[in-house]
C-alpha cells in the first residue's frame, strides 16, 4: 500500500471525530489529532478501533500511547502490516 | 467479588449517588436498582409546580449503575487499585417520565473497554419493565497507581 493511499484511508477513519474541520482541510503526516484537528482521547480510541478494522491488525497498549499524529499513526499502521 | 464492596467503591455520595443495588454484574455487562427518594433535590426546580426526574439525572444514573459499576467490576478483576473516571459521550432517547419515589432498574451491555474507554449499550426500565430510556454511553476509566 503506497502512503498516498494509508493516508487516504486514515483520513476516511478520522473524519467523523474531527471537531476542527479547517484541520481535516490541512491533513497530511504533519497532523496531530488532538491539537490539528481537536480529537478527543476518548474518540481517539475509537480512531485506532477503526484503523484495527481497516487495516486488520491489532493495536497495543503502549501503540496507543505513542498514536498522536499522522505520522506516529503511520509508521505503527506499517510496522503491524510488515510484522503480518 | 461481593456486589456491595462495589457501591462502596463508587466515588459518589449523597445528594449525587444514583445506585442502590446491584443485582447482577459480569465482564459484559451490570444490571441495578435505584429508587428516586420524593424529597430529592431537583424535584424543587424541575418542574416548579410538577416534579419530574430530569432526564440528566437519569442519564447519571444509568451511567453509575451501567457504567462505573461495571468499570470498577472489570478494572478489579485486573488489579486492586483507585481508579479516575470521566464521561466522554452520551446518546440517549427518553420514552417515559420518571415521577418521584419511582424505583428504576438499569441494564448495560457492554460494547467494548479497550485503552481506558468503556463503551456500553445502557437501558432503564420501570417497575412495570416498560421502557424509559436508553441510549449508548462511554467514559474513561483509569487506575491510579
Amino acid at each position: 500500500m503506497s502512503d498516498k493511499e494509508l493516508l487516504e484511508k486514515l483520513k476516511n477513519i478520522v473524519t467523523p471525530y474531527v471537531q476542527d474541520k479547517e484541520g481535516l482541510e490541512n491533513f497530511d503526516e504533519n497532523t496531530d489529532f488532538l491539537n490539528d484537528l481537536k480529537i478527543n482521547s476518548a474518540n481517539l480510541v475509537d480512531v485506532v478501533l477503526d484503523v484495527e478494522d481497516e487495516f486488520n491488525i491489532e493495536i497495543d497498549n503502549d501503540s496507543m500511547n505513542d498514536m498522536l499524529s499522522v505520522l506516529d499513526a503511520k509508521k505503527i499502521i506499517q510496522l503491524k502490516l510488515a510484522g503480518k | 467479588m461481593n456486589f456491595n464492596s462495589i457501591i462502596s467503591q463508587l466515588p459518589y455520595s449523597q445528594p449525587f449517588l444514583f445506585v442502590d443495588e446491584i443485582l447482577q454484574i459480569d465482564e459484559n455487562g451490570a444490571t441495578g436498582t435505584y429508587r428516586f427518594p420524593k424529597d430529592s433535590f431537583f424535584y424543587k426546580g424541575h418542574f416548579k409546580d410538577y416534579p419530574v426526574t430530569p432526564g440528566v439525572i437519569l442519564t447519571e444514573c444509568m451511567a453509575q449503575i451501567g457504567l462505573v459499576c461495571l468499570g470498577i467490576f472489570l478494572i478489579s478483576a485486573e488489579e486492586n487499585k483507585k481508579m479516575k473516571i470521566g464521561l466522554s459521550s452520551t446518546e440517549v432517547d427518553f420514552y417515559k417520565p420518571v415521577f418521584p419515589g419511582e424505583t428504576v432498574k438499569v441494564l448495560s451491555t457492554k460494547i467494548y473497554f479497550r485503552f481506558n474507554k468503556l463503551k456500553c449499550k445502557v437501558e432503564m426500565f420501570d417497575a412495570e419493565e416498560n421502557l424509559i430510556c436508553r441510549g449508548i454511553i462511554a467514559g474513561m476509566l483509569k487506575t491510579e497507581l
